[in-house]
């Protein structure tokens, strides 16, 4: 019988303390108090840098912040649009708000100091359902070691015609754009730099795929695997290049001198019933120059147009982004894709 | 005698107790996995509106040939990670039971590596050891890892130890006067292992593939880091769930993983039906014959599989323990200071609060309900039902498990709403997610227990329960132990359904380490995972001792 009690007094105790780990109870009212949640898609190390200024501001609002990355939050928050769990989300690929504004899940909010913002960086709407606050770009991360290996230096990966260069033949690695928005913004950066209209867009993606050793499922990876040496040429995006460079990787960061396909990280308010007022107070405070500025170490491009000096830019960093019309991408982005997965996705199986 | 015991079965008390649990554990069962799983699977008919669509998205999804080539994908690379998973796993629980070489239980723990580590951190060891800058590689012999090659040897150290686990059960529970009487009559051993020691095995072995190959086939953190351009459907739900947030077309992907397991119900029924061999009151324990050349044989093979997953660890600890690797070999500790914005250690110790609760709850949850499954008699329909469910947790990807819940529980209208978010429902799809392989290990050591317990037990007007407590559980120990370890281990490591349903002030560290991973902190990984691994082996060692005392 020992057994059994024994079972039964783990039983009752496990039951005990599941029920008292209940999460902790919706909000109070006030603008500067209260818990609130956020969803974000930023760097682990990114989130606690940029915060340290909002908690010096507002010491009594408390913030739960689930970090994941883009496609896993945004699917998170289309799961459960039935009953929002996030109030807001913070830096989050636009092309996501665009998917979440469409499903009717954004509340529009006009946060203080949205006239600061750029047009190109917000939602078109009268009241914007979503503020951009950084961007990021097609950029090509080379492994300069791996690189003299064949024969090349530097000078001779500039720009995206220079990836067709048969030497590197199963040397360049580029993300899906069917699993992640890095590989999807260069994609259509690629369509919309040769003309969207014609078919040389896919022409050159198609001399592009005969170099191509692989499309992986993470818009970084690319980068890392330029850093660890496993491909030449990581097609990528900036910040994961410059990061790999600073842990010590032999790599440089190259931006296309044709321009770079973008896309930037945003803020919404979450439509809930309850929406908490907390929430616009952290929409403000994340478009404020204390965040802009913390934005601006780690990123060059931010929303207001004053970035800071970064390597491998030399001008002005804004003018490396194409002219992206967001519009025609998000309307065409089912098509692209299908496309892509037609003419690339079912080869490359038989490599 | 014979009439009696077939006129005894036809006439089995209707017993109102059985009834109750058996009642409520399908309930349980019914409500934490049918209903989530029907919320979303009834997607897989519906369009993105929400209005029925019939098979238009199966149509849409055969009618891309890029999507339908993974199916094929997926199946190639199933069949051959079940041949190799289910052949050394065979082998090399043979040799730690049946044979008498060193080291046995230096063996043991190393064969169970693999599981003690989040998978995601085995493609990082492979991509050092076989990748383009691995060890291997640059000695010459390029395998080619990023693609079918990587995905299968990834999947069959994936699978090995799961493998290696259910034949050690089966194996150790064995009958020795089977063997006696061989030598007595003179059977040679070849003979042996043909005529007895196989078909002993044969339930065990059905299992075996049927768990390798729906692993193996519902598996997505292999193919994600080092699949390379090989589409298989698990990687096919994550571009449609992640990728373009089709939970419609995730849905359609999501019907067609559970195919084996719909398949394999129908011929585990077919196997388990035929199933003789029992463990009763005059069972004596085998002895091992000497035989050095048998020995010498076993002990290389398993050297080999041995040394393999050391490679694997140590591999990765040249990683944790060097500068920059390839580029920068000087030795430094640097790795081994935590970064707190991952969530520090703190997240270590909700990662073991968890998987606690999983391991208790679970192993109850798990062997009560195989007790119903196999000893409870009369209920026809009830009984099946719950045999069918039983196996199909483990051809549900935990992507699918953590989305269906999202719909499931975070609907207002569901009284159950307020575990979301809690730890309650990490434990709840913990033990769904992991539900199929425990039952098979409690189901094949009750199959193993005489029915003449039962027997004499309603004879003699024992209550079921006290049965079920005196003799079920004490001669099932070793099993439960088995299963509580098993839960225990994989809830430290798992990620796939999580990640959806952890929040913001519970994280853990397997998902920690996924972020270091996607973040390039290779090395932070590896010094989280030297954790992990760590008090995975303290509780195997915790299991060994339980199990030497009883």
């Amino acid at each position: 019988m020992k057994v059994y009690h024994c079972i039964l007094i783990m039983f009752c105790a496990a039951i005990l303390f599941l029920i008292n780990c209940k999460k902790d109870e919706p909000v109070k009212d006030l603008r500067e108090s209260g818990t609130i949640t956020v969803y974000t898609a930023l760097e682990d190390e990114l989130v606690t840098e940029y915060l340290k200024s909002f908690y010096v501001k507002y010491p009594n609002i408390k913030l739960k912040v689930v970090r994941e990355s883009t496609g896993i939050i945004t699917a998170r928050l289309i799961a459960e649009k039935e009953n929002p769990q996030a109030d807001v989300v913070w830096g989050t690929a636009a092309s996501s708000m665009l998917v979440l504004d469409e499903r009717d899940q954004l509340e529009p909010y006009t946060p203080k100091g949205i006239e600061r913002i750029l047009p190109k960086f917000k939602s078109d709407k009268p009241t914007p359902t979503w503020v951009g606050i950084t961007a990021w770009e097609t950029a090509f991360i080379v492994n300069t070691v791996e690189l003299a290996k064949l024969g090349l230096g530097p000078t001779n990966i500039k720009s995206f015609d220079d990836l067709l260069n048969p030497k590197l033949k199963g040397h360049i690695v580029m993300s899906n754009p069917n699993s992640s928005g890095t590989g999807f913004l260069t994609v259509a950066g690629v369509l919309q730099l040769k003309d969207k209209n014609t078919n040389a867009g896919w022409d050159y993606l198609s001399k592009l795929h005969e170099n191509v050793n692989q499309y992986v499922h993470s818009g970084s990876k690319p980068a890392k695997m330029a850093a660890a040496g496993e491909c030449i040429v990581g097609v990528s995006f900036g910040y994961a290049g410059i990061s790999q460079k600073q842990k010590g990787a032999p790599v440089i960061t190259v931006f296309p001198t044709e321009g770079s396909g973008w896309d930037m990280e945003a803020n919404a308010l979450i439509k809930k019933k309850n929406i908490n007022p907390a929430a616009k107070t952290f929409l403000d405070w994340a478009i404020s120059d204390e965040a802009m500025e913390s934005y601006k170490t780690m990123y060059p491009i931010i929303s207001t147009g004053k970035g800071g000096n970064y390597e491998g830019f030399n001008s002005d960093p804004i003018k490396q982004l194409i002219d992206n019309d967001f519009a025609w991408t998000a309307s065409n982005r089912e098509a692209i894709l299908n496309k892509w997965m037609t003419l690339f996705d079912s080869k490359s199986a038989k490599k | 005698m014979a009439i009696i015991y077939s006129i005894k079965r036809n006439f089995v008390r209707f017993n109102t107790a059985q009834f109750c649990v058996l009642l409520f554990i399908l309930a349980i069962f019914t409500i934490s996995f049918v209903f989530p799983l029907g919320t979303l699977f009834s997607k897989a008919f519906t369009g993105e509106n929400g209005a029925f669509a019939g098979f238009a998205n199966y149509k849409s999804y055969f009618g891309n040939p890029s999507l339908s080539v993974s199916v094929w994908n997926t199946i190639d690379i199933s069949l051959v990670t079940t041949i190799f998973s289910t052949a050394f796993g065979f082998l090399y629980a043979y040799a730690i039971t049946r044979t008498k070489i060193l080291g046995k239980s230096f063996f043991k723990y190393v064969a169970l590596v693999p599981i003690f580590i989040p998978t995601v951190v085995h493609a990082l060891g492979l991509v050092y050891i076989f990748g383009r800058q691995g060890v291997i590689t640059r000695l010459g012999f390029d395998i080619e890892l990023y693609g079918r090659n990587g995905i299968i040897i990834s999947e069959i150290i994936y699978t090995f130890p799961q493998a290696f686990l259910l034949f050690l059960v089966a194996l150790e529970y064995v009958d020795g006067r089977l063997y006696e009487a061989c030598e007595v009559m003179g059977v040679k051993p070849l003979r042996q292992f043909l005529h007895v020691t196989l078909p002993e095995m044969k339930y065990t072995v059905v299992n075996t593939i049927f768990v390798c190959f729906t692993l193996a086939f519902t598996d997505f953190g292999a193919p994600k880091v080092i699949g390379g351009n090989y589409n298989v459907l698990a990687t096919d739900i994550y571009k449609q769930i992640a990728g373009q947030f089709n939970m419609n077309m995730g849905a359609v992907v999501g019907t067609l993983l559970l195919i084996p397991a719909i398949i394999s119900f129908i011929t585990g029924r077919f196997v388990s039906n035929k199933n003789t061999s029992t463990l009763n009151s005059k069972t004596i324990p085998l002895t091992i014959s000497k035989n050095p050349v048998r020995d010498a044989t076993f002990f290389l093979f398993c050297g080999f599989i041995a040394t393999f997953f050391i490679l694997l660890i140590i591999s990765l600890f040249i990683g944790a323990f060097t500068t920059y690797y390839p580029y920068d070999l000087n030795l430094t500790l640097k790795h081994f200071i935590f970064n707190q914005s991952k969530g520090g250690i703190g997240c270590f110790f909700n990662s073991v609060l968890m998987s606690v609760a999983s391991a208790v709850l679970g192993s109850i949850f798990v062997f009560v309900y195989s007790y119903m499954m196999e000893k409870a008699e009369g209920f026809g329909i009830l009984t099946k039902y719950g045999k069918l469910l039983s196996l199909l947790p483990l051809a549900v990807p935990g992507m699918v498990i953590g989305v269906s819940f999202i719909f499931f529980f975070n609907s207002e209208s569901n009284p159950l709403h307020f575990i979301y978010g809690t730890i309650i429902i990490l434990v709840l799809s913990n033990i769904i997610h992991y539900f199929s392989v425990p039952y098979l290990t409690a189901t094949g050591a009750l199959k193993k227990l005489d029915r003449e317990f039962e027997m004499v037990a309603e004879s003699m007007n024992i209550p079921c329960w006290q049965t079920f407590f005196r003799v079920s559980v004490p001669l099932s120990t070793h099993a439960i132990a088995e299963i509580a370890m098993y839960f225990f281990v994989n809830s430290m490591v798992t990620v796939s359904a999580i990640v959806f349903l952890y929040s913001a002030n519970f994280k853990i560290a397997a998902i920690a380490i996924t972020h270091m991973e996607e973040a390039g902190d290779i090395s932070q990984a590896a010094a989280m995972s030297l954790l992990i691994l760590l008090v995975n082996v303290a509780v195997r060692m915790l299991y060994h001792i339980i199990k030497e005392k009883s």
